[in-house]
């Protein structure tokens, strides 16, 4: 890996490959000692024009656990409030030095647009831009489902393992949701059958060419797919024109057909986990009672992440920079919403797989 | 074949000869076509069997002994060490005794190299803290990774004394580091490879040398 752009980019051997390096992290995260001195001496510069909160603290802690020098940006207080360009902002951090570049940006493509345009010679990190990709969140939710679903429910090895035949809901704003489409390719990719439920007017058009299934009606979709976890999206208010944009007629009717509360809890397999991607909108997709049940593992969702981020920068950053770019330079990213139809790798063998046990047994290939 | 993660995609088949490593990423097992067997499987048993004795014999018996493997081949090393020491030390647990602890991380070489795959540290119940740490691998050359070992260790607590136990040592140290117990001094010249083979993940045991003009 020389960047990592897009959840599409990532193999099922090299999504499986940053996992189990995360196990490792994780691992060493239970430490009384937690820093490594693995990348002594890199420099990381967290890029951030949009706003962010556990993203941002996930790199900036990942990088330190690893002994990396960081450099936090944001957008406000900087010169980009006084109209400095993407471009002199990458040209002014390759004259620091910087070996990898962790950036979040509002617009789709811009993290493409400075791994392509030689503007910085380090490795370029997508911690989210616009509406398009999210991979960091899509491998540690990809964590946090294998540590509870693979592997006897967490108690026996899951190293090398991908999450074959685990079925798996995710609710929402997927229209807005760069969260959805990376999970959506890496789950698939991993072999797990991902289904969409939101309301018609946020699924996005081409939804057709994604490797998920598309419904409607939350309770006939968790009664029929019987799923092993179920993902809330955050509706996305800041993308909407105006309270609710006209996406959906006010926020209690959205809560009632969409909103995950106790009843809806209570209708999931016993084995079921929640995720949320964070931050919470309690009271609308999800409920409190629903938020802090034993089921929901949103807390552990965070700290995986800082696990996720470690192995991300370990595999970017440890190995010699002179190493093989595993096709992330394809053009998949320029800014567009529906870049998403590149994650067919193994097509119809997910789909034609025994719609089984939650436990997922070993990988069907085609 | 392998204990820890799977071989990364990207690595080369082989590696340059002038670049040395304790561990070459290529461990598949396959010996080359010049291979020559300097160890065969009775040797390795025994000088295996001469290690626990002298380990015991040094220690005074094995309470507050714990055998840190290094992986990978390190680490069915010290099970096989912990199991003659169980034969001969009545009431001790083998698995008790052994651990695992990955250097990967603390590596002076990392740059040098394709990305590694990290294996997993382990540690046997009680921990390292105040007890005697036997470091094994199978083979000692440069040094660097016992070096990587011992900046791990102080990381994961404080023992009371740290000892060093090598299948084979095969000179050409680059630091100042020795074996307390060496199954066999095998000198060799810096561009030949050593290779050991375990019955556990080989299929035989045996330490090979190949490579090298001869």
């Amino acid at each position: 890996m020389r960047h990592l752009l897009s959840a599409a980019d990532l193999t099922r051997d090299e999504a499986v490959r940053v996992l189990d390096t995360a196990a490792q992290m994780a691992a060493t995260q239970a430490r009384e000692i937690k820093k490594l001195p693995t990348l002594r001496g890199r420099t990381v510069v967290n890029l951030f024009f949009e706003d962010s909160t556990r993203t941002r603290l996930s790199f900036e802690t990942a990088a330190k656990r690893l002994s990396a020098d960081v450099i936090t940006f944001s957008a406000k207080g900087s010169s980009v409030s006084k109209g400095e360009s993407l471009k002199d902002t990458a040209l002014t951090l390759q004259a620091m030095g910087a070996d990898a570049v962790v950036i979040r940006h509002a617009a789709s493509g811009a993290p493409h647009t400075l791994a392509s345009a030689g503007w910085t010679s380090g490795a370029v990190v997508n911690a989210g831009d616009g509406m398009h990709q999210h991979p960091t969140q899509a491998l540690l939710d990809a964590y946090t489902l294998r540590r509870h679903l693979v592997g006897d429910g967490g108690r026996a090895d899951a190293t090398g393992r991908d999450l074959a035949g685990c079925r798996v809901v995710l609710v929402g704003d997927v229209l807005h949701s760069r969260v959805a489409r990376s999970n959506v390719q890496l789950l698939h990719t991993l072999g797990a059958e991902v289904t969409l439920v939101a309301p018609p007017t946020l699924v996005p058009v081409g939804v057709g060419a994604w490797p998920a299934r598309v419904g409607y009606h939350l309770d006939e979709v968790l009664a029929d797919v019987q799923p092993d976890a179920v993902m809330m999206l955050r509706v996305q208010r800041e993308r909407m024109s105006s309270a609710g944009g006209g996406f959906f007629p006010s926020p209690l009717e959205y809560s009632r057909r969409y909103g995950l509360d106790a009843r809806r809890l209570a209708a999931l397999p016993d084995h079921a986990v929640v995720l949320h991607p964070g931050p919470m909108n309690r009271g609308l997709e999800i409920t409190a009672d629903a938020a802090d049940s034993p089921r929901a593992v949103i807390v552990e969702q965070v700290a995986n992440g800082v696990a996720v981020r470690m192995a991300v920068l370990y595999l970017l950053l440890a190995g010699t920079t002179t190493g093989t770019t595993t096709g992330t330079t394809t053009g998949t990213t320029t800014g567009t919403t529906t870049g998403t139809t590149t994650a067919t790798g193994t097509g119809g063998a997910a789909a034609g797989a025994p719609a089984g046990v939650s436990v997922a047994g070993e990988r069907v290939d085609a | 074949m392998r204990a820890g993660p799977a071989v990364p995609p990207d690595l080369p088949p082989d590696l340059p000869p002038d670049v040395p490593l304790d561990h070459p990423d290529d461990e598949s097992g396959v010996p080359g076509p010049a291979a020559v067997e300097v160890l065969g499987a009775a040797d390795v048993g025994r000088a295996l069997t001469r290690i626990a004795h002298e380990i015991l014999e040094r220690n005074r018996g094995a309470a507050d002994l714990v055998l840190l493997g290094i992986p990978t081949r390190g680490l069915p090393l010290a099970r096989r060490l912990a199991e003659r020491i169980a034969a001969v030390e009545p009431g001790t647990d083998p698995a008790a005794l052994v651990g695992s602890l990955d250097v990967t991380m603390h590596r002076d070489d990392l740059a040098q190299h394709p990305t590694r795959p990290i294996g997993s540290t382990e540690l046997p119940p009680g921990g390292v803290d105040g007890r005697v740490v036997v470091l094994v691998d199978d083979v000692l050359f440069s040094g660097r990774t016992i070096r990587a070992a011992l900046d791990a260790l102080s990381d994961l607590g404080r023992p009371r004394a740290v000892q060093l136990a090598a299948l084979v040592d095969r000179g050409h140290r680059e630091l100042p580091i020795r074996a307390d117990y060496v199954g066999k001094n095998l000198p060799t010249a810096a561009s030949e490879r050593v290779r050991v083979l375990l019955a556990g993940t080989d299929g035989r045991d045996a330490v090979l040398i190949e490579g090298g003009a001869r």
